[in-house]
């Protein structure tokens, strides 16, 4: 039998707001444990919650740039239970009033557009840390409090790789709204996944696992890749899937059981009596929208019309917030009538450069000019391509400008005929049988001439004109 | 002459302006008066026999230098704060409550002894408390009340100039009237419960117990205020409370609810409270009867209510933080030990019944029933304010009762909250005044209800209704 | 609605609270009672009225984002039962 994969995500973003969600403690990483703690975010007793104006604002934003229909009332909630890493032994959450719902997604999925949904967007706040020790637990709530949003997809992602892609497409808008790090491996983005199997075609869903513990989009990808084969082979041996929570042991590259399922928990959610609640009108909403930056599609849609680039192409530089700008700032710096010209640059010898640096477009330490004069050199033919990109790569690496390195190198082409004619005599009395070939119809043997030159002048002959000397002087 | 610690804050003040009296002499007098009476009434904690500073203050302001009692459930910055609880052992916290700080600007003394309570103002006798119960002043056998007991008793007995109380079932007005002193249950939102250790966050209030209604005025003027630390507070002008001690109630609309004056009232009670709402007439006031529907339901909804939000509040105290832990090799024991140690019967009670209230599959059946007839209570108050201008009640059915008379049947003792409850529910404010003795010799308390933030009108008609009595002048044998 | 052994066993689970074989007789008689007369809500024609969570018509309060000074750690911990360094310290986490 043939089976289909459902995959939910749910995403868990830390705001980057400066203070917490409901106290005035400053969030700045890498202190000492519980010296970023205040009497509120300790839960002391008589402390009491006020929430954090810009967590909304930032909230809002999400949500709208998701396309979620924002709740006109909405609150918090109580989700009771202990742990000890969760002060007041409850986490201020919400549950039936979620700050939004059904927004939508757009991946590509086998290069079709498609829909995924998010059920809902709602505001929480972190937990603190804890560190296990042979005999003891150790608690820093320096974490405690961090507001949080929690990004919840319908189950319509059908692999690993749509998986991925749904991570990849919603860390770059949230990026662009400059609301939260999303950076997995400091824990600013963390994603559980719910993953079931089900016979292709079927309605109703599979026992499905929630896996943890990935900490990159890689490993979230791999686990659900991991899962799909576990499933897969549990399903077609006949073996009773149970319900359970696994854990993404990347070492290893399996994942592991953690808990089977006790019965549901029972969180007894109430609405929070020491919080008001919030009242979202069309004003606020409409306000806040019309503050929201251009977001990667729309963004992939101007570049496709106004420059004229591919989809493949667009999508690639808009990916990133940085390298959009800095790929904009070049195409409207380049004087050229062809911007396919600066783009192919762009998404070419650029990225290329930064891949091989594993960095980002825009964290190429190249200044655009120098960019623009080298891609101008090449037009005007004063330089090969071949002889310009080695001066792009040294350009990155010592920050000179391209003038004096092609100068340093001597990398200027040769289009002085002259000169040009004494390499091609050089060559055509070292090459007789070539030139016989030539004469007898081969034109294979001119690239071989040709090339002769090039090598003779160390690449810096203009090879069109070199072509074109030839041609006339065997003729 | 009076010794100072009879009189009230006002009378002080006067004396302190004058400079007939010494600051010093204040307290000397109300720890010589606490050295005599507290091993017998016990309306302090921690109190270790000896004379302890106040807590710093600013040297001026309007109350300076009158010493102000506490109820031990308010936090007091490096003060212990105990709410009267085993968990809560030895716990230092490193703020102040709000209303701490306003007292402090406003250059009161803090006094170091805390009032006792019922753990965690889960009751309405004192019986409660940790550190055993506190006696009625009027009658040693019998209970102060609840939860504030402490700080009505400590002020009845004159071992306080005032005191704050919480609360929020009745927990200033209901121990006020057992005692024969003034309490005042602000309207929810008036002042701030930051640093108040929560029982019921929707329904908690910190206010005055004091021996006047001018004191009330007078105090509730100071902690009253916005405070951007409480979502829940209101942010609206306080009014200057003592100008509405005028004594002009001629023409005001009292209603009296029918439903106030059945079931289980002790018919002392009765010709008490129809005597006063008579004295009231007399003096201008237009009384009629009037309707409040659902208030047979206001003790059963409260009780889920209050017990589900403190099932959730109680929550933080596991030994993790601050205060008392139980030895254990891991943490789901340490949990369970902990709290089974450290809380009294009626703690484990009220967290055990929220729990279940809030639990899967008894949510809808009880929590969120009750919010809903939460609301109709709040309409009834609704309908009745449109034509009123306050309502008028006893504060409690019957007298103070006997210590241990209600232990053994905690629904009896929930049911002695059955006139405060409502005005909680409902978040308007109230106030109870002496208003008469038993021939037991034991203080009846007169209740009055008005609209949200009209604390006004309940000072306007208890001081005419006290200017116009002696009962309030009345002071226990000792 | 009544309240048998078992579901008080497993609320007092939910609560973290241990109970000696007679605290839970006893309580559970109790809880029994208090519920029978809390009950006395269940007649009521509540369907078309909306639950209040919140008595006050106050909404949207919200504080600017800006720091204020924390605590020291040693103040955090100063109450600690337990603590390690700047750590609190509870015992061996087995779920």
């Amino acid at each position: 039998m043939k089976y289909e994969t459902v995959i939910g995500l749910e995403v868990h973003l830390q705001l980057k707001t400066k203070t917490k969600a409901f106290c005035g403690c400053a969030i700045d990483f890498g202190q000492p444990p519980n010296s970023n703690v205040c009497p509120v975010c300790l839960g002391f007793p008589g402390t009491l919650p006020v929430y954090n104006k810009e967590a909304l604002n930032y909230a809002i934003k999400v949500a709208l740039a998701f396309d979620c229909q924002i709740q006109e009332h909405t609150k918090f909630d109580r989700k009771n239970y202990f742990y000890p890493d969760l002060p007041k032994n409850y986490q201020i959450s919400q549950y039936d009033l979620p700050l939004s719902r059904q927004g939508h997604m757009m991946i590509t999925s086998k290069d079709a557009p498609k829909r995924i949904g998010i059920t809902r967007i709602h505001l929480e706040e972190d937990a603190g840390k804890l560190i296990h020790e042979a005999d003891a637990s150790l608690v820093d709530f320096n974490r405690t409090g961090i507001p949080l949003l929690e990004i919840v997809s319908e189950p319509d992602l059908s692999s690993p790789q749509e998986a991925f892609d749904y991570l990849t497409g919603l860390k770059s808008i949230v990026e662009y709204l400059d609301v939260s790090d999303c950076d997995m491996e400091k824990g600013s983005l963390r994603c559980d996944a719910n993953i079931s199997l089900r016979p292709e075609g079927a309605k109703e869903l599979g026992v499905k696992t929630e896996l943890k513990n990935m900490n990159s989009f890689k490993g979230v990808k791999d686990a659900l890749v991991f899962e799909v084969s576990r499933q897969t082979e549990l399903l077609q041996s006949n073996q009773a899937m149970v319900q359970e929570t696994r854990l993404w042991d990347a070492d290893g590259g399996r994942t592991i059981v953690m808990r089977s399922k006790e019965g549901a928990k029972d969180y007894r959610y109430f609405p929070d009596p020491d919080l008001a609640v919030f009242i979202i009108d069309q004003p606020m909403i409409a306000k806040i929208k019309s503050a929201l930056p251009e977001l990667p599609q729309e963004k992939l849609r101007r570049f496709v019309r106004d420059y004229s680039l591919t989809e493949y192409d667009a999508g690639i530089l808009v990916s990133s917030k940085g390298d959009a700008e800095f790929s904009e700032a070049c195409i409207q710096k380049y004087q050229g009538h062809d911007k396919k010209i600066m783009v192919n640059w762009l998404i070419g010898p650029l990225l290329s450069e930064a891949n091989s640096r594993k960095v980002k477009l825009h964290e190429l330490k190249l200044d655009k000019n120098e960019l623009l004069s080298l891609i101008g050199l090449v037009e005007k033919q004063e330089i090969s391509l071949l002889s310009a990109k080695s001066v792009l790569t040294q350009a990155i690496d010592t920050q000179k400008p391209v003038q004096v390195l092609i100068k340093e190198g001597n990398l200027s082409q040769i289009s002085n005929t002259d000169l040009l004619q004494q390499i091609i005599e050089t060559v055509i009395a070292e090459n007789t049988k070539s030139v016989d070939d030539f004469k007898a119809g081969k034109t294979n043997a001119l690239m071989f001439l040709v090339g002769q030159v090039m090598k003779k002048s160390a690449g810096k002959a203009n090879p069109k004109i070199v072509s074109d000397l030839i041609n006339r002087r065997l003729s | 002459m009076m010794d100072l610690n009879q009189l009230t804050a006002h009378e002080l003040l006067n004396k302190l302006k004058a400079k007939e009296i010494s600051p010093e002499s204040i307290s000397e007098s109300l720890y010589a008066r606490i050295h005599k009476v507290d091993p017998k009434i016990k309306a302090y904690v921690r109190n270790k026999g000896q004379q302890e500073a106040p807590l710093k203050s600013q040297p001026n302001g309007l109350l300076k230098d009158v010493p102000i009692t506490i109820k031990d459930n308010i936090c007091t910055e490096g003060l212990s704060t105990e709410c009267c609880s085993k968990i809560l052992e030895g716990f230092h916290p490193p703020y102040d409550a709000t209303v701490i700080s306003k007292l402090k600007n406003s250059g009161a003394q803090i006094f170091s002894l805390k009032a006792n309570m019922d753990e965690f103002a889960f009751g309405s006798s004192t019986e409660n408390s940790y550190f055993g119960a506190t006696a009625n002043p009027w009658n040693l056998g019998h209970v102060p009340g609840g939860s504030s007991g402490g700080s009505a008793a400590a002020v009845a007995a004159d071992e306080a100039i005032w005191a704050l109380g919480s609360d929020t079932g009745g927990s200033i007005r209901q121990p006020a009237s057992f005692c024969g002193v003034v309490g005042l249950k602000p309207t929810y939102g008036r002042v701030s419960r930051f640093g108040l250790i929560a029982f019921a966050s929707s329904l908690d209030q910190i206010g005055p117990i004091t021996k006047d209604v001018e004191d009330a005025a007078i105090l509730a003027g100071i902690i009253s205020g916005y405070d951007p630390k409480d979502s829940t507070s209101i942010n609206k002008d306080v009014p200057d409370y003592t100008k509405s001690l005028n004594g002009d109630i001629k023409g005001l609309k009292i209603g009296i609810p029918k439903e106030y004056f059945v079931q289980g009232m002790d018919p002392e009670v009765k010709s008490i409270i129809e005597e006063a709402i008579n004295k009231l007439k007399s003096l201008g006031a237009d009384s009629k009867q009037v309707s409040l529907p659902h208030t047979e339901y206001a003790v059963p909804v409260y009780y889920i209510i209050a017990t589900a939000e403190a099932s959730s509040n109680l929550a933080r105290f596991d030994g993790v933080q601050y205060g008392y832990r139980a030895k254990s090799d891991n943490l789901i024991d340490m949990y369970k030990q902990t709290r089974a140690e450290g809380f009294g019967e009626e703690a484990k009670r009220r967290i055990l019944l929220g729990t279940f209230a809030l639990s899967h599959g008894y949510y809808d059946a009880y929590y969120l029933r009750a919010l809903k007839v939460r609301t109709l209570i709040k309409q009834d108050f609704d309908r009745v304010f449109g034509d009123f201008d306050c309502i008028v009640t006893p504060t409690c059915p019957t007298a103070a009762f006997k210590i241990g008379e209600k232990t053994q049947d905690p629904l009896k003792m929930y049911l002695s909250d059955i006139y405060t409850i409502s005005v909680n529910l409902a978040g308007i404010p109230a106030i109870s005044i002496p208003c008469g003795f038993t021939k037991a010799g034991l203080p009846i308390g007169l209740q009055i209800m008005a609209k949200p933030f009209d604390e006004e009108m309940l000072f306007r008609v208890a001081h005419a209704f006290e200017q116009s009595t002696d009962w309030h002048k009345v002071k226990p044998k000792l | 609605m009544s309240i048998d052994k078992e579901t008080v066993k497993h609320i007092a689970h939910l609560a973290r609270i241990e109970l000696q074989p007679n605290e839970l007789e006893k309580l559970s008689l109790q809880l029994h009672d208090i519920l029978g007369f809390i009950d006395k809500i269940s007649g009521l024609d509540i369907d078309k009225v909306s639950p209040t969570s919140h008595i006050l018509p106050v909404s949207n309060v919200l504080r600017d984002d800006y720091p204020h000074v924390s605590l020291p750690a040693e103040k955090a911990l100063e109450n600690a039962p337990s603590k390690k360094g700047n750590f609190f310290s509870v015992p061996k986490i087995i779920e």
